[in-house]
């Protein structure tokens, strides 16, 4: 059946039959080939950007696993000096930090962007240039904000950065706000990623591959970018609000105010549970796609296994508030996260025992990646079962808060992430490298750690229970602690020890060879096995089933000989395909940038204007804020440009157009996706403002008069209809006649309208007597029309940028990419200031 | 289970009651009191199943990778998943969510109202303990020691004067959060006399890890007359090393100190209050008001020093004022090197003096 209209018929025509044009290979070669020398710094190719991705995250999981020997050579004997109390305080704040999300959220992300493109075929993820951002304003960013360390400005109020111990009036120095602004602005880059990944595997899949088909890591990316997308917007705002509390005294977390500190917590936990599942799903998908290689057989209950991933990430965002059960919560509600965490528990088992099913059902190979693969899942059934344990509510009364709970979570990290990760090293290992990893050393490495994992966590369990709490610096002596601490010293330096042999050996075999790898050195069956080069695959090739490698034994010479879909460049230019949600069929051809050091010159930018923030430069961090801004648009310049050809042959004699807009077209996604993230701000903001309004109704003052509303909702609406009418005009213009400077003209108007209507609410709320600084309705309120003003400006830019365009004569009718991303961000943004400009108008005061 | 602790009186020789504080049995599992232990009682049914279960995925694992052929192929199936995947799990964690909520109910059972009650304040890195009469007023302040009757529920008025701070004496229950501008209540009991360590479970900066307290489980009779202002006894006035607090090592106690002639008390409280120490800290009875700081009055009658780190004797306290900032580093208490061995020794006398 089809979805778009795709004749399945043309599928019979695959693989095609004749010889291929003489130069056609050496043509996309061309066109794909990377920049050379320092110049590499501009690629935008997924092979290098995963590559240097990964290496990355790599360097800061060694960064924060070197801090944590500190701490444990601080722990190894009660009150030593080894470690001062306040490096204590800021080598765990940064261990965590780091490790979180320096380490894990970046080091998953990193994966998918090496493996998904190749996994699903695609000549590269759909914005590449964004990739190439987001990576390098992590890079920049994160060694920056690691930096702070080494001048003893790092953050010392725990990676959960409780207020008011993070407020100003306890934290007084700048190490907290290198925190709120550094990790803020990484968790932008982790989103920017899960825009790309979600509109990687929802429409860059081979034809043929239809959801039921897709790799389960591709399903565990998806879920993860989803459950960035939602959970990240939580902390971001989080940030920001304590940020906004620090620098200009606006009273959200200060309970004398008619702040609450809870309100951070449930902001916090609201992502940090999630992010735990963020962590474990994708490296969850590796093991899956592993534990298939090792048996040599397919994953046993694919659909169970798949379901149990969507169920993960469903479940978890209703659990956030176990980690406040001591915080007094109404029983009710401790009732529920108890029996939402029961219930967390239970995909995970599913994927446990289709693991172990699919082990016993298939002929096992032993390999590095094979011990890797059973130890993280004896590992991480460990930390699930403790995880249980505390998952009830009285024994998390006793266990919070202690080395029970630093033993539960390493656990789960360590089974659930960082073992599969290293057997991922290892089984795609030569896919991008031109010799492989010792086996022999591997062993080595794994025993090590898998031993040191024990060795360190297990004595934890039993010093949580002696009460021992979390975070402390020292420990008083005969309190039966010594011995235990002592053990978990050494374990710490084993499993060092098993770091640094794979560190060794991957130094010593690692050279990047994207074309001819090592090869399928285990014997995968998924499409990243096929020949590649730094344009993937020849031919993109049509999936008939989830193991394409396996059920047919010719796939790999058809596509290296161009037999499939896209066997050259139909435009001269980067390409790929863009296929249907449901079955990836075919739709039209998408043209892609090439590489261009603007996205690395507006990461720098970003970077830099946040450092400068926390240090208070702020003339200095408009000006990087400014070339930042310039640089984003200065890479948009040369996308979206009409291209002399309307449709291009695709393979097969099969026709599709080039560039499309509206629903099928990947950059209608891509803005949705966008769209979910500022919605998902705003809905927390909003929940804010309702938070406090629940517990100090008793500060709230009455609202501007109606009138007044009525301008400001009035100015919304308005917004909201000139720029559907910027669009209405565009689609009425005639094909390729440019259709005058009216669309962009109402587009600007729209998007003045919004700053109107949000600096007349401003003033409405000033003039009907809310201070920002005086109490919570007055930060929230404020918060609410700062961000909305925010967005307003975004607009404002975005209409601007569209007139230069427009002015240049880049705009096209009927259909332009460019205004219709605009025009529907000012959409958005209008509908967005309707809601969060009426709700606290509701609330009268008491 | 464990070997009963011997103690008829808690106030009896120091160095055997000290033991039963921490170490061996391990608190969470050597409840004093029901609410403690109701919990541990779970505790042991969790780590059976915890064992339990990773005994049958490490033997289903094994299974799969090592078993025979026959074994294997009974396990390599879907119905694996629906079995040990989904049923089981399903079975055993509903189990355990019934009883958890259940027993979560009956440990937040309604407070009455007619508990005595005790108001406990954390700081920044120390306990203020008040004691409250029906009527809500305060009959006893006290810092870093928590006496309790025992066989009586007792409601803790949990606040916090700056930051989020956690109450925990793990053998009486567990913890609950001290939350700025919010008063949790929570409810303990002990059953039998005894001292017990508590500690502050959340991350409340600097020396979060040094900020302890001793709760005191006196039978009733004791308590009341502790709670009235009889004399109870001192605090041991030798030095001498304690189990689980900071030994003599590392204590940095002025050396002059001990061999410094006897001063006049009167001479103490002159130094005191010239030396500023009334500007944080309140001593009944004497000009002395000071509220941002702990309680001295009753300090001649604490077990510990500096919220449960020193033992308290006279080298200690001489120790501490002297140099609070080495014991403790980052504590509000500002070291008195400036001030010569006699005077230190003169304000620590002053201080024991019972009131």
């Amino acid at each position: 059946m089809s979805e778009t209209g795709f004749d399945h018929a043309l599928y019979e025509r695959f693989p095609t039959k004749g010889p291929r044009p003489e130069g056609e290979l050496e043509e996309l070669k061309r066109i794909w080939c990377a920049p050379k020398g320092w110049q590499l710094l501009t690629a935008v190719n997924n092979n290098y950007i995963g590559i240097y991705y990964i290496g990355t995250a790599f360097l800061f999981f060694v960064l924060a696993g070197v801090l944590s020997l500190g701490m444990r050579i601080q722990l190894a004997a009660p009150m030593q000096d080894f470690l001062p109390q306040e490096t204590y305080n800021q080598f765990f704040t940064m261990h965590g930090t780091v490790m979180m999300f320096l380490f894990a959220v970046p080091m998953v992300e990193a994966i998918g962007v090496l493996l998904l493109p190749q996994m699903l075929a695609a000549r590269d993820l759909p914005f590449p240039r964004l990739s190439a951002y987001a990576f390098w304003a992590y890079f920049v960013g994160g060694l920056l904000f690691f930096c702070s360390l080494f001048v003893g400005l790092a953050p010392d109020g725990g990676w959960f950065m409780y207020p008011p111990l993070t407020s100003l009036a306890y934290s007084p120095g700048i190490n907290t706000d290198f925190w709120l602004l550094g990790i803020g602005f990484i968790e932008i880059s982790a989103i920017a990623g899960a825009i790309e990944i979600i509109v990687g595997v929802l429409r860059t899949r081979a034809p043929g591959m239809t959801l039921d088909r897709m790799p389960v890591f591709a399903w565990a990316m998806l879920v993860f970018a989803v459950m960035i997308v939602i959970a990240f917007p939580s902390v971001i705002l989080g940030t920001l609000l304590l940020e906004f509390e620090r620098a200009f005294n606006w009273p959200f977390f200060d309970p004398t105010r008619g702040g609450d500190p809870l309100l951070w917590q449930h902001l916090f936990w609201f992502f940090g549970h999630p992010e735990v599942y963020i962590i474990f799903l994708p490296a969850a998908g590796l093991m899956s796609m592993m534990v298939s290689t090792i048996a040599r057989t397919e994953l046993v209950g694919y659909r169970l296994n798949v379901l149990a991933i969507i169920a993960t990430g469903f479940i978890s965002f209703g659990v956030w508030a176990h980690h406040m059960f001591a915080t007094g919560m109404p029983r009710v509600s401790t009732g529920y996260f108890s029996a939402a965490s029961m219930a967390v528990s239970l995909p995970a088992g599913i994927q446990v025992f289709c693991w172990i099913a699919t082990l016993a059902s298939g002929r096992i190979r032993w390999s590095v990646p094979a011990l890797f693969v059973v130890g993280g899942l004896l590992v991480f059934v460990m930390g699930g079962l403790t995880g249980v344990m505390v998952g009830m509510v009285p024994f998390d009364w006793q266990a919070h808060d202690t080395y029970f709970i630093v033993a539960h979570l390493h656990y789960v990290l360590i089974g659930g992430m960082v073992l599969p990760m290293f057997g991922a090293f290892y089984h795609w290992f030569g896919m991008t490298s031109a010799k492989p990893l010792s086996e022999r050393w591997g062993r080595w490495a794994f025993w090590l750690m898998f031993t040191g994992i024990h060795l360190t966590f297990m004595p934890m369990h039993l010093a949580g229970l002696m009460g021992m709490p979390r975070r402390i610096y020292t420990y008083l002596p005969e309190r039966g602690l010594e011995l235990l601490n002592l053990i978990s010293t050494v374990g710490a330096f084993v499993i060092a020890a098993g770091v640094l042999i794979f560190s060794v050996d991957l130094v010593r075999k690692f050279r990047f060879e994207p074309d001819e790898g090592a090869g399928n050195l285990y014997g995968g069956g998924t499409l990243e096995w096929l020949p590649t080069g730094l344009y993937s695959t020849r031919s993109i090739p049509l999936v008939r089933s989830r193991d394409p490698l396996w059920d047919d034994p010719n796939l790999a010479k058809d596509v290296e000989e161009g037999r499939y879909f896209l066997p050259g460049s139909a435009t001269g230019l980067r390409e790929t395909l863009i296929t249907s949600l449901l079955n990836a069929e075919p739709q039209y051809l998408q043209i892609m940038p090439g590489p261009s050091p603007w996205p690395l010159a507006a990461a720098v930018g970003t970077a830099l204007h946040f450092l400068a923030l926390t240090v208070q430069a702020y003339s200095f961090s408009l000006a990087c804020g400014i070339v930042a801004v310039v640089c984003v648009l200065r890479w948009l310049w040369e996308t979206d440009r009409p291209h002399r050809l309307r449709e291009a042959d695709v393979g097969g004699g099969i026709i599709l157009p080039i560039a499309v807009t509206g629903p099928s077209s990947h950059s209608w996604w891509a803005l949705n996706t966008l769209m979910v993230v500022m919605g998902m701000i705003a809905l927390m903001t909003m929940f804010s403002y309702l938070y406090l309004y629940g517990i100090h109704p008793e500060v709230w003052i009455a609202p501007p008069p109606l009138g007044e509303t009525a301008l400001v909702a009035t100015l919304a609406a308005t917004a909201f209809a000139l720029a559907w009418s910027s669009r209405r005009m565009l689609s009425r213009s005639e094909p390729g006649v440019f259709p005058g400077q009216g669309p962009w003209l109402l587009a600007a108007a729209s998007a003045a309208a919004l700053v109107a209507s949000s600096s007349i609410d401003w003033t409405g709320w000033r003039a009907a007597g809310l201070d920002p600084a005086a109490t919570g309705q007055g930060a929230t309120v404020f918060a609410l029309i700062a961000f909305q003003s925010a967005t307003a400006g975004i607009a404002v830019i975005m209409a601007l940028y569209l007139g230069y365009r427009s002015g240049r004569g880049l705009l096209s009718g009927p259909v332009n990419v460019t205004l219709d991303v605009v025009t529907r961000f000012i959409g958005y943004v209008a509908v967005q200031g309707l809601v969060t400009g009426l709700l606290p108008r509701l609330f009268t005061g008491a | 289970m464990w070997p009963p602790i011997s103690m008829e009186s808690p106030m009896t020789d120091a160095s055997t009651v000290f033991d039963a504080w921490w170490g061996w049995p391990p608190p969470v599992l050597d409840p004093a009191g029901p609410y403690a232990e109701s919990v541990t009682v779970l505790a042991w049914a969790l780590f059976a199943m915890g064992a339990i279960v990773t005994a049958i995925v490490a033997a289903a694992l094994f299974v799969a990778v090592a078993g025979p052929p026959r074994w294997k192929a009974r396990l390599g199936g879907e119905h694996t998943v629906w079995i040990m995947g989904i049923a089981f799990p399903a079975v055993v964690l509903t189990g355990l969510l019934v009883w958890g909520l259940s027993l979560t109910a009956s440990l937040t059972d309604p407070i009455t109202g007619r508990e005595p009650r005790i108001r406990v304040t954390a700081h920044m890195w120390w306990w203020d303990i008040e004691y409250l009469d029906a009527a809500g007023r305060v009959v006893r302040r006290d810092a870093n020691e928590l006496h309790l009757p025992v066989g009586q529920p007792v409601v803790l008025e949990l606040k916090s004067a700056d930051v989020i701070h956690s109450f925990w004496v793990p053998n009486l229950s567990g913890k609950e959060d001290m939350i700025p501008g919010r008063t949790n209540l929570l409810k303990v009991q002990a059953d039998r006399p005894g001292r017990f360590g508590g500690i502050c479970a959340e991350y409340c900066g600097g020396p979060h890890a040094l900020m302890g307290f001793v709760a005191v489980a006196h039978p009733v009779a004791e308590f009341e007359r502790w709670l009235s202002g009889t004399k109870v006894g001192a605090g041991p006035a030798v030095a001498q090393d304690v189990p689980g607090t900071v030994p003599a090592v590392t204590r940095r106690t002025p050396t002059a100190v001990d061999a410094a002639p006897q001063v006049g008390a009167r001479d103490g409280q002159a130094l005191f209050l010239a030396n500023g120490c009334a500007a944080c800290h309140r001593i009944a009875g004497t000009p002395a008001n000071g509220l941002s700081g702990p309680d001295l009055t009753h300090l001649a009658g604490r077990l510990t020093l500096s919220g449960g780190i020193l033992p308290n004797n006279r080298g200690t306290l001489q120790g501490w004022i002297a140099d609070a900032q080495s014991i403790k580093p980052g504590n509000r208490m500002p070291s008195y090197d400036n001030l010569s061995a006699e005077d230190v020794a003169a304000i620590a006398l002053w201080l024991e003096t019972p009131r």
